[in-house]
C-alpha cells in the first residue's frame, strides 16, 4: 500500500525533527514505551539516520508492572544491531514494593514513571529527550511545542514556553535546563494506524484482538496478566475476546471488546470508533487536569 | 472518524479572532463535522461546561480548545494550539491563535507555517482595528490567502447590505497593506450556515462555504524550477569512505547529477546519491527529507548550505522585519545568536528603523521595541551567511533571535534585504601558500586560544608558553586582551555589541597569522561560547585549540593583581565578568588547565607536550 500525501508530509516533517534533536543536543536519548507511537518513532528514526545506525540510544522507563507481552517484545528489539536498549526502574519503587493495587494510581505513577524517568535521564546527563506524545492526545498535550523546555528538576511550566516558528526549532539551554522533543506531534491516532499499516511496522500483539483474561471493574475490562493481579471479593478472571488501543502498566489499562485481528481490521475500526483513545488509560483521568499536573512535575 | 482519503494532502490553516466573534463555536463545529470529537471527550466537555463555562446547558467549545487549567478557569486562551481533522480530501491542521493576550507572538507563530488564514469577526461589529492587525501580521508572515469569515449573520437577520459593505472594508484594508487574495464569507457558525453547506437563509450569497474556500486552497510550495537549496544539519561518517549530508530541501528540485555549491567554503561537487524516507531516488522536492552523497570530498558541516545555481548571496549584513517577543525592549547594540536554516551565527542589531503602528499601518520611527512590537532593524553578522529574502524563502529568509546565554528565543525575523560587503571583491590566488610558509618553519600553525576569569592567570601562561616555543626556535605571536585595546581594538568599548567585535577581530588577525604559519597564542577572558565557536570557526577544523584556565572566582578575587575586582565590587566598574557579567565556562576544550593544583611553569609545560603530541612542533 502505497503511503497517502499527507504522511508523507508529516513523515518528512518527523525526520527534519529527529535530525534537529541529534544534532542540537550533546547526549540525546530517546524514549522507547514499546507502544504503536514508539515503534513509529524508532522506525522514523531509522529512516532518519540511514545508513549510519541511530545516534542515540533508547531508554525504557520500566514500571515492572508493563504487560508481559510488551517486555518480551522489547527483549527481541534489543537484539537489533543497530539499536542500543537501556533499561530504567526506579529502585525506590522495587524497595517499598509500590504497586498499583496498593498505592493506587497516583503514587504509582509518581514513582515507577515520573520519578524514574527523571533518575535515568539525570543518571545519563541528557540534555534532551525524544518521545512519542502526540498533540491530540490529550488537551494540555495540544499546547505544548515540539521542543519542550524543561526547568531544572525536569518541570513544565506552560507559561513559560518559547515561541516555535517555522521549521526552526530550539535547544539552547541554560545549565540543568532540558528539552524534550516531540517529533510526531502533528500525527493523529489514525495517521499512526495508517503509517503502520502501510510501512508494515512491527507491532506488540496486544493491539489485536484475542481470547484473554480479563476482569470486570468499575465498568472497565482490565486484563489478568499474572499472578501479582490482586482480585477483589466475587471477583474471577473471564476469557473475552479483547484488543487494547494503547498500552501502559496492564492494572491501568483496560482493554476495548473487538474482533480486530489484522491492520486493516484495526484502521476500520478507527474509522468508526466513538471513544478517545486514551479513554483506557485510567491513570489520566486520576485527578482534574492530571496530564497537565503530572507534565508540570517532569512526565513526558 | 471520517471516511477513508481519495486524493490527499495536508494543509495548514490559521485560525485568529476573539471569543466574542464566536471563533471556538467555528472550531468546534469543524472538528464536529469530521468526527474529530470522540464521545468521552464530548462528556468531559459537557461536565466541564456546567462548571466553568458561559453558555448554560450548551457545550462550551472553547473549552475544548482551552486545554490549560488556567485557561478553562480564567476564561481566557492564553496559547496558541493545534487541533488536527480531516475531509474526503485532505487533512487539515489548525493553529488556533488566542485574539487578544500576546496576540502579535502567538498569532506569528502560528502563521509562520501557515497556508492560509481564517480571520473571524462579528457582522455586529465590522472590521475592527483586532482586524486590521490581524491583517496586518498575516501578510508580514506571508500567508499566501486569507478568508474573512464574517460570522453571527443571524443577529443581523442575514442582512446582504451590511455583509457587502463589512466585505468593502476589509478589501479596503487588505489594498493597503498589500494582501492579495482575501475573500469574504457570511456565516452562522452557531447553526451551521456556510461551514461546510451553503446557507439556505442567505440565498442571495452565491460563493463558496468556509469549507469549499479551504478545500480550494492548495499549500504553499516553492516553484519546482526554483535552485535548489539545501540547509545541512548533520553530515554523517558512517564509515571511512562515505560521507552523507543530511537535511530538508528549502527549495527547488535535486537530482542526482546536480552540481551543488557550498556557497560558505567556495566548493562544489556533483550529486552522486539521494535517499528519501521511502528509499534511494533521483530527484527529490522542496519539503523532502534528504539525504544526499557527493561524488567527491569538499568542505561542508551543520549550518552550511548545498545550492545549486543561481547561487544564493553570502550576507554580512541584512536588513529585516521583526517581531519581538520578550518584555524587556529591544536596544541598537544588542548582539544576538541568529538562527536561520540551520546555521547560528552571531549578529548586532546596528539600526532600529522604525516599527509599525498598527492603528495606522505606517511605519513610524522609534529607538526600541517593546514586547509584541513589530519593527525594522538592521543586524551586522559576525560570520557570513546563506540567506534570501523572506518572500522568496520561508525556510532561508526567516530567522530567531536567541539570547546569547540560555538561548531564549527572543524575537523572529523576516529578512527584507540581505546585503554581502564582498560582492565585488574577489580573493587573490598567490604563489606561496600557508602550507608553503608553515613547513619551511617546521611547524604546524595553531591557535592557542586561552580563556578563562580576569586574574585566572592566563596572561601569565600563555607567555611562559611562548617563551618555551621561542627557546625551541618556533615561530610565535601573542595577542592579549588588554594590549589588542591599545591598538587595532581602541575604538571599542566594553558593551555587548563591542566585546563581540572585539572578538571578531582577533580571530580574523589570529586567521592571518596561521597564514603566515605561525603559532598564535591569543589571551582573552572571551566570556562567551558563542564568540570562542566564532574564533574556532574562522581559523578552521584542526587549527583551533581552545586552553581553559580554570581558576575559581573566589581564587581570581584574592590575586586581583590590577586591582578590577576590588573596583567592580565598590561598583566603579560595571560589566565586569565574574562580578556582574556572565562566564560561559568551556564544555570541552582541548586543554583545561587547572591553577590551583599547579604552578604556571608546569602548566605550560604541560602545554608545549601537549603540542608534540599532536604534532603541532616536531
Amino acid at each position: 500500500m502505497s503511503l497517502p500525501a499527507h504522511l508523507r508530509v508529516l513523515e518528512a516533517e518527523s525526520v527534519h525533527i529527529l535530525r534537529e534533536a541529534a544534532a542540537q543536543a550533546q547526549r540525546p536519548v530517546m524514549l522507547y514505551s514499546i507502544g504503536k507511537d514508539s515503534s513509529v518513532l524508532l522506525h522514523l528514526a531509522r529512516k532518519a539516520f540511514r545508513p549510519a545506525p541511530l545516534p542515540f540510544p533508547l531508554l525504557h522507563v520500566d514500571t515492572t508492572w508493563k504487560f508481559r507481552a510488551m517486555i518480551e517484545f522489547r527483549n527481541r528489539l534489543a537484539q537489533s544491531p543497530d539499536v542500543d536498549v537501556h533499561v530504567h526502574s526506579n529502585p525506590e519503587g522495587i524497595a517499598q514494593g509500590i504497586n498499583p493495587f496498593t498505592h493506587g494510581s497516583v503514587v504509582h505513577n509518581k514513582v515507577w514513571k515520573t520519578d524514574a524517568l527523571k533518575q535515568a535521564l539525570d543518571f545519563g546527563g541528557h540534555d534532551l529527550a525524544i518521545a512519542g506524545a502526540r498533540r491530540d492526545e490529550e488537551r494540555s498535550r495540544a499546547k505544548e511545542r515540539i521542543f519542550s523546555l524543561r526547568a531544572p528538576g525536569h518541570t513544565w511550566d506552560p507559561k513559560r514556553q518559547r515561541p516555535e516558528l517555522w521549521r526552526l526549532y530550539n535547544a539552547s539551554v541554560a545549565p540543568g535546563e532540558t528539552v524534550r522533543a516531540f517529533p510526531l506531534s502533528n500525527w493523529t491516532e489514525l495517521d499512526i494506524w495508517t503509517y503502520i499499516q502501510a510501512e508494515g511496522i512491527e507491532i506488540v500483539d496486544l493491539y489485536f484482538a484475542k481470547e484473554r483474561p480479563v476482569v470486570e471493574r468499575d465498568g472497565v475490562m482490565i486484563m489478568v496478566d499474572d499472578d501479582r493481579f490482586q482480585f477483589r471479593p466475587g471477583e474471577k478472571a473471564e476469557m473475552r475476546r479483547v484488543r487494547f488501543r494503547s498500552i501502559g502498566c496492564y492494572p491501568f489499562t483496560a482493554a476495548v471488546a473487538s474482533d480486530a485481528t489484522t491492520l486493516d481490521e484495526i484502521v476500520a475500526e478507527m474509522r468508526t470508533t466513538k471513544v478517545s483513545e486514551r479513554s483506557g488509560r485510567l491513570i489520566d483521568s486520576d485527578q482534574d487536569s492530571s496530564m497537565e499536573m503530572k507534565k508540570r512535575e517532569g512526565y513526558f | 472518524m471520517s471516511a477513508p482519503l481519495k486524493t490527499s494532502g495536508l494543509l495548514r490553516v490559521l485560525t485568529c479572532g476573539s471569543v466574542d466573534d464566536g471563533k471556538s463555536t467555528l472550531i468546534g463545529r469543524l472538528l464536529f463535522e469530521f468526527g474529530a470529537v470522540p464521545d468521552d471527550v464530548m462528556e468531559a466537555l459537557l461536565r466541564d461546561s456546567k462548571r466553568f463555562g458561559t453558555t448554560g446547558d450548551a457545550p462550551d467549545y472553547a473549552l475544548l480548545v482551552d486545554g490549560l487549567a488556567a485557561e478553562r478557569e480564567q476564561g481566557v486562551t492564553i496559547d496558541l494550539a493545534y487541533r488536527y481533522f480531516q475531509t474526503a480530501t485532505r487533512r487539515y491542521i489548525l493553529a488556533d491563535a488566542p485574539g487578544h493576550e500576546q496576540y502579535t507572538r502567538n498569532m506569528a507563530t502560528g502563521a509562520s507555517l501557515a497556508d492560509a488564514a481564517v480571520l473571524l469577526i462579528d457582522a455586529r461589529k465590522g472590521v475592527l482595528p483586532q482586524t486590521r492587525r490581524h491583517a496586518a501580521i498575516a501578510k508580514l508572515m506571508g500567508v499566501p490567502r486569507v478568508l474573512l469569515a464574517i460570522n453571527k449573520m443571524d443577529l443581523i437577520g442575514f442582512d446582504q447590505a451590511v455583509f457587502d459593505s463589512i466585505a468593502a472594508d476589509f478589501a479596503a484594508v487588505a489594498a493597503q497593506i498589500g494582501l492579495e487574495q482575501v475573500q469574504s464569507i457570511p456565516l452562522c457558525a452557531r447553526d451551521g450556515d456556510n461551514i461546510t453547506m451553503p446557507g439556505e437563509r442567505m440565498g442571495w450569497y452565491r460563493g463558496p462555504s468556509l469549507l469549499a474556500a479551504l478545500e480550494a486552497c492548495e499549500p504553499a510550495s516553492a516553484a519546482p524550477d526554483a535552485p535548489a537549496r539545501l540547509p545541512v544539519q548533520l553530515v554523517q561518517r558512517p564509515d571511512a569512505d562515505s560521507r552523507y549530508y543530511l537535511g530538508s530541501l528549502a527549495g527547488g528540485t535535486l537530482r542526482v547529477g546536480d552540481t551543488v555549491s557550498n556557497v560558505v567554503a567556495g566548493v562544489d561537487a556533483k550529486v552522486a546519491r539521494i535517499i528519501l524516507p521511502q528509499g534511494e531516488a533521483e530527484r527529490a522536492e522542496a519539503g523532502d527529507a534528504v539525504t544526499v552523497a557527493l561524488d567527491r570530498e569538499i568542505d561542508v558541516s551543520r549550518g552550511d548550505v548545498l545550492a545549486t545555481a543561481p547561487l544564493p548571496i553570502l550576507a554580512d549584513t541584512i536588513s529585516a522585519s521583526v517581531v519581538w517577543m520578550v518584555d524587556a525592549p529591544l536596544e541598537r547594540g544588542r548582539a544576538f545568536t541568529l538562527a536561520l536554516g540551520t546555521a547560528r551565527v552571531t549578529g548586532t542589531v546596528t539600526a532600529i528603523l522604525g516599527k509599525l503602528d498598527i492603528a495606522t499601518l505606517t511605519d513610524v520611527p522609534t529607538a526600541t521595541l517593546a514586547v509584541n512590537e513589530i519593527g525594522r532593524i538592521e543586524i551586522s553578522l559576525a560570520q557570513p551567511l546563506v540567506c534570501e529574502p523572506y518572500t522568496t524563502s520561508r525556510d532561508l529568509g526567516g530567522f530567531l533571535l536567541l539570547d546569547r546565554l540560555g538561548g531564549e528565543t527572543m524575537g523572529a525575523g523576516m529578512v527584507a534585504e540581505a546585503v554581502s560587503s564582498r560582492r565585488h571583491l574577489k580573493w587573490q590566488a598567490l604563489d606561496v601558500t600557508p602550507a608553503v610558509r608553515a613547513a619551511s618553519k617546521a611547524q604546524k600553525p595553531v591557535v592557542l586560544w586561552f580563556t578563562g576569569l580576569p586574574a585566572s592567570g592566563k596572561s601569565t601562561i600563555a607567555n611562559l608558553v611562548e617563551r618555551r616555543l621561542v627557546a625551541l626556535g618556533r615561530h610565535t605571536m601573542l595577542l592579549d586582551g588588554d594590549n589588542v585595546r591599545h591598538g587595532l581594538n581602541r575604538d571599542l568599548g566594553f558593551g555587548e555589541a563591542d566585546r563581540v567585535e572585539n572578538i571578531r577581530r582577533v580571530a580574523e588577525v589570529s586567521h592571518l597569522f596561521l597564514e603566515a604559519g605561525l603559532i598564535v597564542i591569543a589571551a582573552f577572558i572571551s566570556p562567551y561560547r558563542t564568540d570562542r565557536d566564532l574564533a574556532r570557526q574562522v581559523a578552521g577544523e584542526g587549527r583551533f585549540l581552545e586552553v581553559f584556565v580554570d581558576t575559581p572566582v573566589a581564587e581570581c578575587q584574592r590575586r586581583d593583581p590590577k586591582g578590577h575586582y576590588a573596583k567592580a565590587a565598590a561598583g566603579q566598574i560595571r560589566n565586569f565578568t565574574g562580578v556582574d557579567a556572565p562566564y560561559e565556562p568551556p564544555l570541552a576544550p582541548e586543554l583545561h588547565l587547572h591553577t590551583l593544583e599547579h604552578a604556571a611553569d608546569a602548566l605550560a609545560e604541560q602545554i608545549v607536550d601537549d603540542l608534540r603530541m599532536r604534532g603541532v612542533i616536531f
